[in-house]
């Protein structure tokens, strides 16, 4: 019997390839994905079986761990509109230039009395440091703020503002702070908002696993 | 075929005087530089998509005493939310002479199979979640305890967040005292 002679071949493979390959996805990956916008304040939110996706573009008020709050304006065709708003409602009396500085700053930190020291001091105050927007029931600056939000947005889309308000509490927030901002929201007549959570799934066997809802609203 | 030629290093060995210079292969290894790109994609893959936020629905009742809700005895559970994610919780309403048989503490590990066995024994029409937190509670327990509401499907409507009374609040403190929650 012939013999037959089969070639050694070298067990090396061309990487070139597999290489293109991999930085081709990675760059792929890298810009695909949303950046998050820089968080000034840490919080850890709870967790919740809902599956919608907070909106970018919203009104956001943060509860910190140490109870505080801060309030973010997501929306910069809007932002002018509310300080200036809250500028005249609550006379602050801050000059044009001010207020065009304020318009620049990410958030509120601080009592409606503290904003034109505030905006006036040469060094930035960092967040940890901020006071916070007062919320006791005596002095709920939060009612104030939504009052201008929602003159703001008066006359256009309210399922839209609705959709655009969102709390993100940390997890160990005590519930009195929350339910201040729950008061907030109902003096001015809004019955509808959201929270930010962390996305959990649906427990199996549990009744929502089973029947999940059709219609997503 | 994605090799380096090492061949060369010995050149030198031929003594001086022999210039016949080798050419180098160009072909580099790209094996390393191939791992190196899918550990960057899977660490890239793993942390974008974990820190995924979504945004919970709350509808809140008008604070109006002509649309108070009258809830019956028969169909109602109320959940109260302690310190130290501690839940207290009674079926209809508290009696004086009976409180220490209602007033029961459980967890959040528990509370479901609780409110699915009401759900389950109580006409729907009845059915009525009466959520009350104390003021040592967390904002991650109010969420929970809502969160909860939705896992079990409990229909809106059917659940409301109520402020505590004294006695509740009294109760509270003394079933923390007696369990030893601080």
């Amino acid at each position: 019997m012939p013999k037959v002679k089969i070639p050694r071949k070298s067990t090396n493979i061309d990487m070139t390839a597999m290489c293109d390959v991999a930085f081709l996805l990675l760059s792929f990956f890298i810009l695909a994905t949303k950046q998050k916008p820089p968080e000034v304040l840490t919080v850890t939110p709870p967790a919740s079986v809902s599956s919608k996706a907070a909106p970018d573009k919203s009104i956001l008020i943060t509860l910190t761990q140490d109870g505080k709050t801060f309030l973010m304006l997501g929306d910069e065709t809007k932002k002018a509109a509310i300080l200036s708003n809250i500028n005249t409602t609550k006379g602050l009396n801050l000059t044009q230039a001010e207020l065009n500085k304020w318009v620049k700053s990410p958030f509120v930190g601080q009592p409606l009395n503290q904003i034109k020291s505030a905006l006036n001091a040469s060094v930035e105050m960092p967040p940890n440091k901020l006071p916070g927007i007062p919320t006791d029931s005596t002095n709920n600056e939060m009612i104030d703020w939504i009052r201008s939000v929602t003159s703001a947005y008066a006359g256009t889309d309210q399922r839209k503002l609705q959709e655009m308000l969102l709390v993100k509490g940390d997890q160990s927030t005590l519930y009195p702070v929350f339910k201040n901002i729950k008061q907030a929201f109902k003096k001015n007549e809004i019955y509808k908002f959201r929270i930010v959570t962390n996305g959990e799934s649906v427990p199996t066997g549990s009744e929502l696993y089973l029947n999940p809802p059709k219609a997503i609203n | 075929m994605a090799e380096m030629d090492t061949s060369s290093g010995g050149g030198h060995k031929k003594g001086p005087g022999v210039k016949k210079g080798k050419k180098l292969s160009t072909r580099v290894d790209l094996t390393p530089m191939v791992d190196l790109g899918f550990l960057l994609i899977t660490f890239f893959v793993f942390t974008t998509t974990m820190s995924q936020s979504t945004a919970m629905n709350m509808n809140e009742p008008k604070d109006d005493d002509k649309t108070q809700l009258l809830v019956r005895n028969s169909g109602a559970m109320t959940i109260l939310l302690g310190k130290n994610d501690q839940v207290y919780y009674y079926f209809g309403q508290l009696e004086a002479e009976k409180v220490s048989e209602q007033f029961k503490s459980t967890t959040f590990k528990q509370i479901r199979e609780l409110i699915v066995t009401k759900k389950k024994s109580t006409p729907i029409d009845n059915l009525m979640y009466i959520i009350k937190s104390d003021k040592k509670s967390t904002f991650k327990n109010a969420i929970d305890i809502l969160d909860e509401m939705s896992i079990c499907a409990i229909p809106p409507g059917h659940y409301a967040e109520v402020d505590m009374t004294p006695t509740e609040e009294i109760l509270i403190s003394k079933t923390e005292e007696a369990n030893g929650i601080k």
